[in-house]
């Protein structure tokens, strides 16, 4: 029997998630497939073993760059954490290496802030106080007042009341504190009859035979205890497609895709950018932080609470000057990583990451503090040739060999060395602690933030779709991911993701009704 | 269609032959130690680890663990249990990696005129400042195996810091070297984790004047 639906949605994070419930709630026939299995509260543990967590979280190494991302329904949202930021005013204006504005003439933040109002009223977003600050986001907002700067506690989409603060996001909210899409667009969409189907993951895209049908997608069905095995394979015709499968998986089907559909935008796969993202540890002097910063906690200890509290909770935004020139703009945020990471982090001297040293270093792992810089890169990423199924081959559960290509250029190199050079005067006065960036030795720059691979944009030969999202010449195929984003926002990319995904969700209603199906219009959020 | 790159495909398909397939290690001179005994992989993987995070000798005359330091390292937080996972498709590539350095070390020691005992692995009968010098030259070199080591150094990491074998609360409650080693958090009786102090709950810092209602930048 032939499958057939008005709107297939590929992937179920912010950029899938969120077209899917406006798309079912309008009047149509929503199918959602999703590479990753199907996990609640009941099933995100906090554990580090293997087998939990890399179940649902993906590391990709690409060359050059690794890439954290989501793997299961919800998506990044799902592993997230949680800081909801608007992009400054200036990261719309960005000209980048193409010497024109990179953004579509109909976007800025202006014309963006309708859309983040939606969002942050529907995941919702809460507005966060010095209570809300764990003891890292202090040692970082204190620090920042000692150097004469601002700080601020950082915007979430956490029902912080709900919230244990136990710092496992990575591996999703076993209270249901962190509002993903499991807790809002997704239950909604599905409340308007959208089908979810996880584990399938999509690998091509071609024009349908079928009549009334735009597109047939083909997908693999995956074995929830092997991804690399295959259970079943099926083709899905549909008049609307949605591609929302990341900025790494996205450009990798489109590419596959590329000699079915008569060829594709030459941006696709192209300009792909880490969002600047570039990851420091402080090794705090406890002493230091007492006398300098006159911080205490109850039990009369001063910091030692780098895995307390919130991953993300202070950040300064006196980095993001619109008056500075490009590159030189960044968000300073503090961070937590589990453990996981603590491979990645150097000492001041040689060798760096490992031996003697290093180990002491993690002897004092309490009292490190992760920093976040967001920077502006060069959107300098490329995709190679297209793996043989899905957007990389798989190694292990949770490790990746992806097909991108991340060489930093001069500005990227000169934006990280600015953000160092501004952490350093903050954290490093008068001897508070040492800072120093993760190696790249080992996965090349991390980013958990992989944008515009297939971007928006109003230039054909710079961008691969349209302001509306639609992929340029391929009517009613839209995407909507991060790989839409055109460029490094300086912040964390989810709310944005999320106020393009609403806004696009209009352009993806009008294909829908000129495909035949009635549409109705003023949806209100979900849940409402 | 946008031209296809060789380099690129040549890049991407020895990057991923290189960590997935055999075949791709048995192209280096490690081919000529591939029936190396499990014994060998087994001395030879725990030095590389005890070279990253080291630990104590664990027993008189131990070569695995030079004993650079005292107290608990990679090897002793169980690093080769976390190689043989079956939750890792890496065991049976562990003998050929094993060899693959292994026959580094050969290269390493022959040019330095250092002489190495037919009686173990090479890269173990290093010291530890060989070793550590050895595996620094691993790295940045763009060699076609250097995916294999920045995968096998992850691998270290996965046992010593998160105890990848075991769940996190039952690695804590049985001593994990590594996890006690960060001091990492208990949890509560559970086995979940919550923090009721976690805030120095005092304004710390002035807010940025341009700060949006919602808590964003302008």
């Amino acid at each position: 029997m032939t499958e057939t639906t008005d709107v297939l949605v590929i992937g179920s994070g912010f950029g899938g998630a969120i077209p899917a419930y406006y798309m079912a709630a309008g009047g149509a026939r929503v199918t959602i497939l999703e590479r990753g299995p199907r996990w609640g509260a009941a099933q995100f543990s906090h554990s580090m073993r293997l087998g939990t967590y890399n179940k649902i979280v993906d590391v990709i190494r690409g060359d050059g760059v690794s890439v954290v991302a989501g793997n299961c329904v919800g998506g990044g949202s799902v592993v997230y954490f949680a800081a909801s930021l608007r992009a400054p005013s200036y990261a719309f204006e960005r000209h980048g290496s193409i010497g024109r504005r990179m953004w579509p003439a109909s976007l800025s933040r202006a014309t963006l802030d309708p859309w983040y109002d939606r969002v942050e009223q529907a995941l919702p977003v809460a507005h966060t106080g010095w209570s809300d600050v764990s003891y890292a986001g202090g040692v970082l907002a204190a620090a920042c007042r000692r150097a004469g700067h601002t700080c601020n506690p950082v915007p979430v989409a956490v029902d912080t009341a709900a919230c244990t603060n136990c710092n496992w996001m990575l591996s999703g909210c076993a209270f249901d504190a962190k509002r993903s899409m499991l807790l809002n667009y997704l239950p909604a969409a599905e409340a308007h009859g959208a089908v979810i189907r996880p584990l399938h993951e999509v690998q091509l895209i071609t024009p349908s035979p079928e009549s009334g049908y735009r597109y047939a997608v083909a997908y693999t069905v995956l074995d929830p205890d092997d991804y690399t095995c295959t259970t079943n394979v099926g083709i899905i015709h549909a008049k609307v497609v949605v591609l929302a499968a990341g900025a790494v998986g996205t450009p990798v089907i489109l590419q596959r895709s590329a000699l079915l559909l008569g060829g594709i935008p030459g941006a696709v796969g192209r300009y792909f950018s880490g969002n600047g993202d570039h990851v420091s540890v402080a090794d705090v002097d406890e002493s230091k932080a007492g006398s300098l910063l006159g911080l205490s906690r109850p039990d009369g200890t001063v910091y030692q609470g780098l895995p307390i509290g919130r991953p993300i909770t202070s950040a300064t935004y006196d980095y993001l000057d619109p008056s500075a020139p490009e590159y030189s703009r960044f968000m300073l945020q503090q961070i937590y990583f589990p453990p996981l990471t603590n491979i990645l982090a150097q000492t001041t001297g040689a060798p760096g990451w490992f031996g003697v040293d290093k180990r002491r270093m993690r002897a004092r792992w309490p009292s490190w503090l992760t920093l976040l810089a967001m920077t502006e890169d060069d959107n300098e990423g490329t995709f190679g040739v297209v793996p043989p199924t899905g957007g990389f081959i798989r190694l292990a559960p949770g490790l990746g060999q992806g097909t991108m290509s991340f060489r930093p250029t001069t500005r990227t190199r000169q934006a990280w060395d600015r953000a160092d050079t501004a952490l350093r005067g903050i954290l490093e006065k008068d001897g508070l602690s040492r800072v120093r960036p993760w190696t790249e030795a080992l996965a090349g720059t991390v980013t958990a933030h992989p944008l515009g691979s297939a971007r928006i944009g109003d230039d054909p030969t710079t961008s691969a779709l349209d302001d509306q999202h639609e992929l340029r010449g391929f009517r009613g195929l839209f995407v909507t991911d991060g790989s839409a984003v055109p460029a490094s926002l300086t912040v964390n990319p989810s709310l944005t993701i999320a106020a393009l995904a609403e806004r696009a969700a209009i352009g993806i209603a009008t294909r829908v009704a000129e495909a035949g199906v009635t549409m109705t219009g003023g949806v209100p959020l979900p849940g409402r | 269609m946008s031209t296809i790159d060789r380099r690129a495909i040549l890049k991407a398909l020895t990057a991923s032959v290189a960590v997935l397939a055999a075949g791709g290690l048995t192209a280096t001179p490690a081919a000529a130690a591939a029936d190396v005994s499990e014994g060998w992989t087994t001395q030879t993987l725990g030095a590389f680890a005890d070279t990253l995070i080291p630990g104590e000798h664990r027993f008189p005359g131990d070569q695995v663990c030079a004993g650079a330091v005292t107290g608990p390292g990679a090897v002793q937080a169980g690093v080769i249990d976390v190689m043989n996972s079956p939750q890792l498709p890496l065991a049976p590539l562990l003998p050929e990696i094993a060899a693959l350095l292994d026959a580094r070390a050969v290269a390493y020691a022959a040019v330095r005129l250092i002489w190495l005992s037919p009686s173990r692995p090479p890269f173990v009968d290093l010291s530890f400042s060989h070793r550590t010098d050895l595996v620094s030259g691993l790295f940045g070199s763009g060699d076609l195996d250097e995916p294999v080591w920045q995968v096998m150094s992850l691998i270290v990491g996965i046992a010593f810091d998160t105890a990848g074998q075991s769940d996190t609360a039952a690695a804590l409650a049985q001593g994990h070297p590594g996890l006690a080693w960060l001091r990492f958090p208990e949890p509560d009786p559970d086995g979940l984790w919550r923090f009721g102090d976690f805030s120095y709950g005092r304004p710390l810092a002035a807010l940025h004047p341009a700060t949006t209602p919602s808590g964003s930048p302008a």
